[in-house]
């Protein structure tokens, strides 16, 4: 028994259709620190990444052992994917995205997939010409 | 986090990183987390709800600017 049920899968499935490059997710875990939601985590990208194996990739990660990779993508928590497209956006989730943040997952997988953001031609204007780095951080429940 | 995957997308210099605020009691207590979605921007510019694309990306713009 998986977590996405079957309504799921078929929605998620039909969002991929979108899907044009490869995606890497990589998934931080730690086993002595939040097993549980690692391992739920885990199982969780797994089997998004199930619904378009030709296109999406997984690796899994430990904190504790893979600390230059960890520090390389400025990972200190857990559970944490990194979703990788031609290049790394910058793009993290830090703990199970659930919920609402289940859809950003696959919007985000979506957006580094093809390496196009769905933002007005003003908000890319602007964003071009920012010289200093933005770090955003959003905050939410599953709920 | 929709918009600021988005904008992690469009340009190199912006990252974006949802956290499950349940999961990390201690950075909702250091960021002050009382109601979601909570966006906190280079540590510097915060709001709480979402906004329209262009207050958004004004928030990001003040964030990326000079110190006043």
């Amino acid at each position: 028994m998986g977590l996405l049920n079957e309504r799921d899968q078929a929605a998620v499935r039909k969002e991929f259709e979108k899907l044009s490059g490869p995606v890497k997710l990589v998934v931080f875990s730690q086993s002595l620190e939040a097993a549980e939601l690692c391992r739920q985590n885990e199982e969780l990208v797994r089997e998004v990444a199930e619904l378009a194996p030709d296109t999406i990739t997984v690796e899994v990660l430990n904190l504790a052992i893979d600390r230059e990779r960890a520090e390389a993508y400025g990972i200190e928590r857990v559970p944490a994917i990194v979703v990788e497209g031609a290049r790394d956006y910058g793009i993290r989730f830090l703990g199970i995205p659930a919920g609402y943040e289940f859809s950003n997952l696959i919007d985000s997988i979506i957006a580094a997939s093809s390496g196009t953001a769905a933002l007005s031609a003003e908000t890319q204007r602007a964003l071009a010409g920012l010289t200093e780095a933005v770090d955003i951080k959003v905050f939410s429940t599953p709920t | 986090m929709r918009l600021a995957q988005h904008m992690a997308v469009a340009s190199d210099r912006v990252s974006a990183t949802a956290i499950e605020a349940t999961a990390f009691p201690d950075l909702s207590r250091a960021y002050r987390v009382s109601a979601v979605p909570k966006i906190v921007i280079n540590d510097r510019v915060e709001f709480e709800g979402a906004l329209p694309e262009p207050d958004f990306l004004g928030a990001v713009l003040r964030a990326a600017g000079p110190a006043a």
